[in-house]
């Protein structure tokens, strides 16, 4: 009882934020209910994105009713590769990764093949609302699908790594890179076995890494060192991020964003209800860095002085 | 200023619900402890019958006065009747009248009857005869029957002392009857307690002895379709003697109320047809009432009128499930919020708990596990077929309630009655648990999915072990107000936001150094 009091002190003094105060302070108080729809549904932002200028992959056809299934062969028949999603899909549920075809069939992102009735079956089953939150009917959306940039090709195991930003008032405090491994068949989540590692916001190197709730310092399936690497237009990516606060409302976001390697990066996805994981990936707390960033949100008006201040006030600590 | 707000309002609603708990103990005297109670039970007579435009008259046995008990309040809830006492204190009797009914009628006969205290009970074991000494009146019986009455009478005379010895011996004579001798020819094929009752009187009689049936309700706890049970009083040495019909004495012989004594039934309706009635008898916490009363204390009594104890037998043991919920539902925020439990569903366990309140807990689980597993492994076989959401779905809810058909029926061939109990278990919960541990299992493995399950059944099974404590049972139920001080709690919890149990551990690897 008392281990759990001295803990508890612990995790406050390194301003540790759990996920009740997540709720009541942060995503209750600045992320108004409206607003979840314009994340909740990624056809809905990726149309805002968009119109707003910013990249996003290009959308290759959307399956509303059931009755369009069966056009889906016909859809995807120009593309060599894509990816089928739930337009409400969370945690990277349902999302199904195509990158080429052999002998007729598609070959999906872990080296499996699927017949095209396979593949039609998981399109209903999206249109039916298995993968959205609370069972409703929601829409497949089919899209480009990522060539990622070469600079985590040794880093990635099949898969898309991805860039986590968290926004808050426009202000990014912290950002990690979520790295797929074998464990996360592709996936770029923490919790289905995705590596993630923690960004220095002031230099956009990666820090140490975090598995399965481990710390490791070497891709578990590549054996490449995680620790150190530069991630390209690191300002360009804070900017992009931040943009998304004008763009949707949401006080406390998550930016999920992918770096194309012809495009530059892309957002990929919003979030409105971020995870906590990015603390520990970064061994550091979200938590002061809000209540810097709610002490100065004043004077952080434009979008140039708050990437700016990411930069200047958010360098991780000890950082070589 | 919104966390002020909250707290305000938590802490009203707690002085509220302290202020009115304080009342109801100090000033009204309910028990705060469940075996604190004076024993103290409802008794509720529901008559119905089809009446067809005739004038109807129903004439309704009452309890009679038993040294043991006291019938503290009786009330006729009958809409339109007439209700008249009839004056023979010995069969005291309810007769409703009505000079036109039509359609089906429903009356009511409610009484609140107490335990008289234990002297008067030690000092007259026995019932008092009333009036002049009774006089048997002789049966008429033909040549073989008289025969072999007599036959019986006389081989019990020979070895009875008094009319309660007889009594005893002819009743034990009866209960032994073999195939072809003469109490067997008296009482025919497999007699039942009522023809035993009837034959034994019978031979009484012959022998001189006066003896009468009487008819007294068990006194159980809880018990909504009660019955009757019956036995003899013989007259001897200037007193009434009773004798049991039953091997053993009633389970509590002292708690079964004396109601008539006579051949009759309990009701008999003249001028309607398709008559019925049902008995339904609970302990409860009346005397609370009868001390008001006493004390002609008029507001007090509304009060305790408007408790849960105001509603009619039947609903009042559906709330008295209802009221330990927000309890259930109390630990589980706290479980998931404070400790960080996951579970399936928000309050799948505190339904599964409250189904367990009717298996018990260890078949309860087993239960649950069969038709998990049984509905899981039909699911797997489903994801197969790939068939749509909603489809799916129903098709789960047969399956489930197919599984449940079985498995009661297996453990009724079993003669474990326990199964039967499982039809109550939560089908549209079950079969949401059942999908999406399908999903769990497949989006994060199979790990992931049973530890969830076994997180949820342990949250189901604390639930239902602090939702069974007697003394929780009780004060939900006898101070419904204290609900308002969980609900105080539940809002406060609503703006709590600090670390989860799980946190701490989960973010150690946050902490550097």
């Amino acid at each position: 009882m008392i281990g759990a009091f001295s803990q508890a002190a612990r995790l406050r003094a390194a301003g540790i934020l759990g996920i009740n105060c997540r709720n009541a302070r942060y995503t209750l108080v600045h992320n108004p209910r409206s607003l979840y729809g314009l994340v909740d549904d990624k056809l809905a932002t990726k149309k805002l994105a968009a119109d707003a200028g910013i990249s996003v992959p290009d959308l290759y056809g959307v399956i509303e009713i059931q009755r369009q299934v069966r056009e889906l062969p016909d859809l995807v028949s120009g593309y060599e590769d894509f990816v089928i999603k739930p337009a409400k899909g969370s945690q990277g549920e349902g999302i199904l990764v195509v990158t080429g075809r052999a002998r007729g069939l598609y070959r999906l992102a872990d080296g499996q093949l699927m017949d095209a009735a396979a593949l039609c079956y998981h399109v209903s089953t999206i249109l039916s609302g298995v993968y959205s939150l609370g069972g409703q009917p929601d829409r497949a959306m089919i899209e480009y699908r990522i060539r990622f940039d070469p600079v985590f090709e040794a880093l990635s195991y099949r898969g898309v790594p991805d860039i986590r930003i968290i926004v808050f008032v426009g202000v990014p405090v912290m950002a990690m890179v979520r790295l797929p491994t074998r464990l996360s068949h592709g996936k770029a989540n923490l919790h289905q076995g995705a590596i993630g590692a923690g960004v220095d916001m002031a230099t956009g190197r990666t820090l140490d890494a975090v598995w399965r709730g481990e710390r490791i310092g070497e891709h578990p399936d590549t054996g490449e060192r995680v620790h150190g690497v530069a991630i390209p237009g690191w300002p360009d990516l804070l900017r992009m991020a931040a943009r998304c606060y004008e763009l949707t409302g949401l006080g406390y976001l998550g930016a999920d964003i992918v770096l194309d390697r012809e495009r530059g990066p892309m957002i990929l996805e919003l979030n409105a209800r971020p995870g906590l994981a990015i603390q520990i990936a970064n061994g550091a707390g979200l938590r002061r860095r809000l209540q810097r960033v709610e002490r100065e949100r004043a004077r952080l008006t434009g979008i140039d002085e708050r990437v700016a201040f990411a930069l200047s006030e958010f360098a991780a600590v000890g950082a070589c | 200023m919104k966390r002020l707000h909250v707290v305000l309002l938590a802490t009203a609603l707690s002085i509220a619900g302290l202020a009115l708990f304080a009342y109801k103990v100090a000033a009204l005297g309910f028990p705060l402890l469940p075996d604190a109670r004076i024993e103290t039970w409802r008794v509720e007579i529901q008559l119905r019958f089809v009446a067809d435009g005739r004038p109807v008259k129903a004439r309704l046995m009452l309890p009679v006065l038993d040294p043991g008990f006291t019938v503290v309040d009786q009330s006729f809830a009958s809409p339109g009747y007439g209700v008249t006492l009839s004056a023979d204190s010995s069969r005291p009797a309810a007769v409703y009248s009505i000079r036109e009914a039509r359609g089906e009628q429903v009356l009511y006969y409610r009484a609140v009857i107490h335990r008289n205290l234990a002297p008067s009970e030690a000092s007259a074991p026995s019932v008092p005869a009333t009036g002049d000494a009774p006089v048997a009146a002789v049966p008429q019986l033909g040549g073989a029957e008289l025969a072999a009455a007599k036959s019986i009478v006389e081989a019990a005379q020979r070895q009875a002392s008094d009319a309660e010895t007889l009594a005893g011996l002819i009743i034990k004579r009866l209960k032994e009857a073999r195939p072809g001798d003469e109490a067997d020819f008296l009482l025919g094929y497999q007699p039942s307690t009522a023809r035993i009752a009837q034959v034994g009187l019978m031979l009484l009689r012959l022998a001189g002895v006066p003896a009468r049936l009487v008819r007294g309700l068990p006194l159980l706890p809880e018990r909504r379709d009660a019955h009757f049970v019956r036995w003899i009083e013989v007259y001897g040495e200037g007193e009434w003697h009773t004798v049991h019909l039953l091997e053993t004495k009633p389970p509590a012989a002292r708690d079964v109320l004396t109601w008539w004594r006579g051949a009759g039934p309990i009701v008999a309706v003249t001028g309607a047809q398709d008559v019925a009635h049902s008995v339904a008898v609970s302990r409860s916490y009346e005397f609370a009432l009868e001390g008001v009363v006493r004390e002609g204390r008029r507001l007090e009594r509304k009060l305790v009128e408007f408790s849960l104890f105001g509603l009619p037998l039947q609903t009042q043991s559906v709330f008295h499930s209802l009221m330990v919920i927000p309890i259930g539902i109390l630990l589980l925020v706290i479980l998931r919020n404070v400790v960080g439990v996951k579970t399936f569903g928000t309050f799948m366990p505190v339904l599964i708990a409250l189904s367990f309140r009717q298996t018990q807990l260890a078949w309860g689980l087993v239960f649950f596990g069969i038709v998990l597993a049984a509905g899981l492994t039909v699911r797997f076989y489903f994801e197969r077929l790939r068939l749509l959401l909603v489809p799916r779905l129903a098709a789960v809810v047969i399956v489930v309630i197919l599984i449940m058909a079985a498995l009661s029926l297996v453990s009724h061939r079993l003669a474990f009655d326990r199964g039967l109990s499982i039809g109550l278990f939560p089908i549209v919960i079950l079969t949401m648990t059942i999908e999406r541990m399908t999903i769990t299992w497949e989006e994060l493995g199979a790990g992931e999915a049973l530890q969830q399950a076994a997180g949820s059944l342990a949250v189901a099974a604390l639930c239902y072990g602090v939702m069974n404590l007697p003394i929780v049972d009780h004060l939900a139920f006898v101070f419904p107000e204290l609900l308002l001080i969980v609900l105080a709690i539940l809002l406060l919890l609503g703006r709590y936001s600090g670390y989860r149990l799980v946190e701490l551990w989960r973010f150690r690897k946050a902490l550097k150094g």
